[in-house]
């Protein structure tokens, strides 16, 4: 079928200018679920960075305000969502959380997202003694123990947010990478590479410019596999004394301690498990519309 | 094929030199030692236990020696348990791990990719909608919520199943179902991932309009090409499902293998924390070999290099 | 206004329901469980919540060990399942000489170890040399130092056994010589430290001083319990029978006693509602309220002697400042921790000693005081909280420890103004930072090893590698010094008071509540007793199927 080999050749020949990516803004916005999923996004992004003000003025208690004779109560007109056993209001806890956790989720899978897209991408690509040496390294990162590796972190540079991200961001890319290169070494020997290499484009570009965009299916999906990940992952961190320290919480601390007592007081676990759901559900819109906009194929639509 | 699987056998030696290396470096700096209790021991009690241990030598000898135990295969004893060997431990846990991994991966791949290959093939339709929003649950259902959950429902309500231990066949479902959904739901979303990438493809999409089967097309040309995420993410995920979860296996009572890669790095457990390591590394790197010759298989323009 | 309201009313109905449907009584008239089985068959299934490390009595220190060990082997004397208080044991009788420092103890004849041999003085004498010697580095050798050289012999001071003051008269005939009179000797004998052992046994699979030997594997096994050890599957389950070799077999009831090992508190408790475990050593922290509340039968609360308190650092500022300490401690509401965050039905804690430890119950008391607390942080430099640097406070991740220390953060800032840091370590992290001492405040507890209040308040001691907060007070060691060397209840007693005294007055800790055990218990099972040390006796226990 020559249409294969033509067309990603012509995509190619037309550089993609700034009207590629206003192009592919104007698609995205055209995708009603991406934008749907964008506007959740923002929505809670927004709401949990104006906790502070909210809590002050809307819900009426702080995330570390206590009633210790109030105790565990449901969700009440008072408490909205309802409080945990030391009579703290869920939902300011909860708002608290996703600072955090939105931050933990988003930020560390784009710097673990980066990581491994390159350095798979690399190792995919170059082939030979560079993906040899490059891949038995992520074999070693992987055998390490992790735990051992969080808690020599903590001892010697204290706690710290942006150790966070580094410890999560150390273990999150190694399947990323092993994704991205597989993919790179199926699409390197097909024609529009080989194209491109006739062409005498640069390999840098060659990697940037026509495989990277082929790879975003794939990416997108693990990437939005990850987030969840992550921020559970912060859960253990806390517990191992790396993460968020009482009174702050994160949604995977709440989720961690909710389903302790999820036979008991189940709206601890209901609450902050639908606030990740529906975080990671727009995540998943926007993630496919994202894939959609960017799609070289579907550019020329 | 087999110069290529013979140059990734010997290639393994240095890794496994590295890892055990900086794993007992790493273990050394870590604050709290195997003798550490809430009750203090004396310090004369402490040296001798040391002492028993080899511990009381300096670093380095310490290191050549664990590395000369580690060629013999001798991994050495225990301090958590002292009556038994590290060999020993392994031996005894891996088998139920072994099984429950195998088990656990059938339901994940039987699942996931079902559920993805239907969802790609029937895009934007209930087909796909509904198994797609169930792996997203899925994914936002820890291990540790699903387990209490199915016991819950399963063991304690229906009384179908014991709430926990391992003992007869049907102590297999239970944890085999918790620990395979989750990640049945990445196989799940990584399959539709990759399929629709291929499907997209022209090639497929005028076999399509020239009105060739559906199975025949999704078997022939899609799985090659599109499972290539299933399987790159399978290398490492089947060595960590084969090797045992901490989590199911605490939560379902099991004698397993992943246990010990949690409590021994708790317990300073030298001797353990190297044996477990090691261990799994080497599953991570004959699961990654395998993934990799997979992906050659897969692509018959890829070959071995 | 009405939807909030309906939003009420679903989440009251579904609390209900499901605080319903996790007590609803499981498996009636369905399969019979394992625990139905048991109970025809007398095989007691335990709940023990770990992994044993070990079996050997002088190396395994645990309470999980302990729990198992009880069943295996028999000391001189045990303890009385009511009290603790000595009672015969391998010892049929006892004489103390009149200056309380020779004990001459009487052993049965009929005494057998499970391979059937006799269990002689000789044996005794020679588990006690192997507990003493230096090269096996037994945690708990101290035990038997108020034997006459055992210290010295287990520092290497003295390398002739011979004169340590143990001596086989004859076949069932020991003689204990004391340094000095020790009233609480046959308390401490119920410990673990002074079991028998095997000697011989020990010998066949290797060094007397390896604690590596193989010989607590079922296949090897050697005790003199009422029961003996038949299997030991890791993390899966340990498998005890009754011993026809015991002295006293006719009186055991139980056929056979399974611990399960699984340290999930959560797990175990599945466990117990499927009918899998008569008991479970400790119900999940999230659950004791619950089966208090609504399945008072299959729980007893029992107090324990185990104190949870707060460490303070004093060397370091602001908490070399005793003022300041007082101000922390009198500014809690400990009634309102125990009965509203940790809620295990819990005692406050005032003082350091539980009370009626073997009869002694402290005097001292700390006061609740918030307008002194507040007055005495002013005097400290501190009014109203101000300038008040940066403290942190330490803890395990663990059980309720968090929740306490997040009740007792507000409770600070709300009466003293003060903002108190919550770090939280890795458990052996944590130990190690504690063993340097260097915190500011550390969460910490300590649970009796036998019924005397030296074994609180030896703790604090300068030379105690227990003490950890570098507090040092001549006249409270003297204190202890004096009660460790008299024979004299009464005067024992004033000193612990006097020292208990110094101790609430200095403040290096911070008490805050005396433990229960919540253990959960089938009705089937009886002859069970609760004590303040939760030592089980396996003796006095069978299971009426017509009680469930």
């Amino acid at each position: 079928m020559p249409e294969t080999t033509l067309q990603p050749v012509e995509a190619i020949e037309t550089e993609p200018s700034s009207s590629f990516w206003m192009d592919a803004w104007h698609r995205l916005w055209k995708n009603k679920l991406a934008v749907f999923g964008l506007a959740i996004v923002a929505i809670l992004s927004a709401l949990c960075f104006s906790e502070p003000f909210l809590c002050r003025h809307v819900i009426g208690f702080t995330y570390e305000q206590q009633n210790l004779v109030l105790g565990p109560a449901p969700p009440s007109r008072l408490h909205w969502l309802g409080t945990d056993p030391l009579g703290r209001d869920l939902l300011a806890r909860l708002l608290y959380g996703g600072r955090i956790s939105l931050m933990v989720g988003i930020l560390a899978t784009a710097v673990s997202l980066t990581i491994g897209v390159l350095y798979g991408a690399i190792a995919g690509f170059a082939g030979g003694k560079l993906d040899m040496v490059l891949m038995r390294c992520v074999d070693i990162l992987y055998a390490l123990p992790f735990t051992i590796f969080v808690i020599l972190l903590m001892v010697f540079f204290g706690q710290n947010i942006i150790l966070l991200f580094v410890a999560i961001g150390a273990v999150e890319w190694l399947t990323m990478a092993r994704i991205v290169r597989g993919q790179v070494m199926s699409l390197k020997h097909q024609e529009f590479v080989e194209a491109a290499r006739a062409l005498g484009l640069r390999r840098r570009r060659i990697l940037l410019r026509h495989i990277l965009p082929n790879l975003l299916g794939p990416i997108i999906v693990y990437a939005t596999l990850t987030v969840p990940e992550v921020m559970l992952l912060e859960a253990f961190l806390s517990f191992l004394g790396l993460g968020v320290q009482p009174p702050q919480s994160s949604w995977g601390v709440l989720i961690k301690e909710g389903a302790e007592m999820m036979e008991e007081y189940p709206w601890l676990l209901i609450y902050p498990a639908v606030a990740m759901a529906l975080t990671l559900f727009a995540l998943n819109f926007l993630g496919d519309g994202l894939r959609d906009a960017l799609d070289v194929r579907a550019s020329k639509d | 094929m087999l110069r290529f699987i013979a140059r990734r056998v010997l290639e393994t030696i240095p890794v496994l030199f590295i890892i055990a290396t900086v794993t007992f470096f790493m273990m050394r700096l870590a604050p709290g030692g195997p003798f550490d209790t809430d009750k203090q021991v004396s310090k004369e009690v402490r040296a001798h236990m040391e002492a028993h241990y080899g511990l009381d030598k300096p670093l380095f000898e310490q290191y050549l020696l664990q590395m000369k135990h580690l060629l013999q295969g001798d991994l050495g004893p225990s301090f958590k348990y002292p009556s038994r060997t590290v060999n020993e431990i392994i031996a005894d846990a891996f088998p139920v791990s072994l099984e429950l991994g195998v088990e656990s991966l059938a339901v994940a791949l039987v699942l996931g990719l079902l559920a993805g290959m239907i969802a790609s093939f029937r895009q934007n339709s209930a087909w796909d909608h509904i198994p797609m929003a169930l792996a997203m649950i899925g994914l936002c259902v820890p291990t540790f919520v699903m387990g209490p959950l199915l016991i819950s429902a399963f063991a304690l309500h229906l009384d179908w199943f014991d709430a926990a231990g391992w003992f007869l066949p049907r102590d297999r479902v239970l944890p085999a179902l918790t620990l395979g959904a989750f990640y049945a739901a990445y196989v799940a979303r990584l399959a539709r991932g990759g399929l629709l990438e291929i499907l997209n493809q022209d090639f497929i999409r005028t076999a399509r309009a020239k009105g060739a089967g559906g199975a025949r097309i999704l078997l022939k040309h899609a799985l090659r090409g599109g499972l290539l995420p299933v399987v790159s993410f399978l290398g490492p995920a089947a060595a960590g499902l084969l090797t045992g979860s901490f989590v199911v296996e605490t939560i379902f009572g099991i004698p397993g293998l992943g246990r010990y890669f949690v409590t021994a790095a708790f317990n300073r457990d030298y001797f353990m924390v190297m044996g477990a390591v090691l261990f799994y590394a080497v599953f991570v790197i004959v699961f990654n070999l395998l993934a990799d010759i997979a992906l050659v298989w897969m692509n018959p323009r890829l070959r071995f290099e | 206004m009405s939807r909030s309201t309906g939003l009420r009313k679903v989440t009251v109905a579904m609390l209900g329901l499901s605080a319903l449907a996790t007590f609803l009584p499981c498996g009636c008239g369905k399969r019979e469980t394992l625990v139905d089985i048991g109970d025809r068959t007398q095989e007691y299934r335990v709940g023990n919540s770990d992994e044993p490390s070990d079996l050997d009595p002088q190396t395994a220190i645990g309470e999980i060990e302990h729990y198992i060990m009880v069943s295996l082997f028999e000391g001189l004397v045990i303890g009385d399942p009511k009290d603790v208080s000595p009672k015969p044991g391998v010892a049929e009788r006892w004489d103390i000489s009149a200056d309380g420092k020779t004990y001459t103890f009487h052993l049965r004849n009929n005494a057998r170890w499970s391979n059937g041999e006799p269990v002689t003085a000789r044996d005794f004498v020679e588990s006690y040399h192997r507990m003493l010697t230096p090269s096996l580095g037994a945690q708990y050798s101290y035990m038997l130092y108020p034997v006459t050289n055992a210290e010295t012999f287990n520092t290497g001071k003295i390398t002739n056994f011979d004169e340590v003051g143990f001596k086989a008269l004859n076949d069932l005939t020991l003689e204990v010589k004391l340094h000095s009179a020790a009233p609480y000797l046959l308390s401490m004998m119920i410990h673990d430290s002074w079991f028998p052992v095997p000697v011989s046994t020990i010998k066949k699979y290797g060094a007397i001083d390896d604690r590596s030997n193989p010989w607590t594997r079922p296949e090897h096994f050697v005790g003199n319990g009422p029961f003996t050890l038949k299997e030991w599957r890791m993390h899966s389950h340990i498998l005890v029978e009754r011993s026809s070799n015991y002295w006293d077999a006719a009186n055991v009831r139980l056929n056979k006693i399974y611990f399960d090992p699984e340290e999930s508190f959560d797990t175990q408790e599945r466990m117990f509602r499927s009918g899998e475990l008569h008991t479970v050593r400790q119900a999940p922290p999230s659950k004791v309220a619950f089966y208090l509340k609504y399945k008072p039968d299959l729980i007893n609360d029992y107090p324990q002697a185990t104190t949870e308190f707060y460490k303070f650092n004093v060397t370091r500022p602001p908490l070399n400042d005793k003022r300041v300490r007082e101000a922390l401690a009198m500014s809690i509401d400990r009634r309102a921790i125990t009965e509203t965050v940790s809620r295990a039905g819990e005692l406050p804690a005032f003082c350091l000693t539980p009370p009626d430890m073997a009869g002694y119950t402290a005097r001292a008391h700390v006061r609740e005081d918030i307008p002194e607390a507040r007055r005495l942080l002013a005097e400290a430099g501190y009014p109203d909280g101000k300038n008040f640097p940066r403290v942190e406070l330490l803890y395990n991740t663990l059980q309720n420890h968090k929740a306490v220390a997040e009740a007792l953060q507000q409770m600070w800032k709300i009466n003293l103004n003060i903002d108190i840091i919550l770090h939280n370590e890795e458990w052996k992290v944590y130990l190690d930072t504690m063993r340097r001492v260097d915190y500011a405040m550390a969460r910490s507890a300590w649970g009796a090893d036998y019924m005397d209040p030296s074994t609180f308040l030896d703790v604090f001691t300068t030379d105690s590698g227990n003490n950890e907060t570098g507090w040092s007070n001549a006249e409270y060691d003297r204190l202890c010094a004096v009660a460790a060397n008299t024979g004299d209840k009464a005067a024992r007693y004033a000193a612990f008071q006097k020292a208990e005294a110094i101790l609430m007055d200095e403040m290096p800790i911070l008490p805050i509540f005396f433990y229960t055990r919540p253990r959960l218990l089938r009705p089937s099972v009886k002859g069970w007793y609760p004590n303040l040390l939760d030592q089980p006796n396996f003796k006095s226990i069978y299971l009426d199927p017509k009680a469930e």
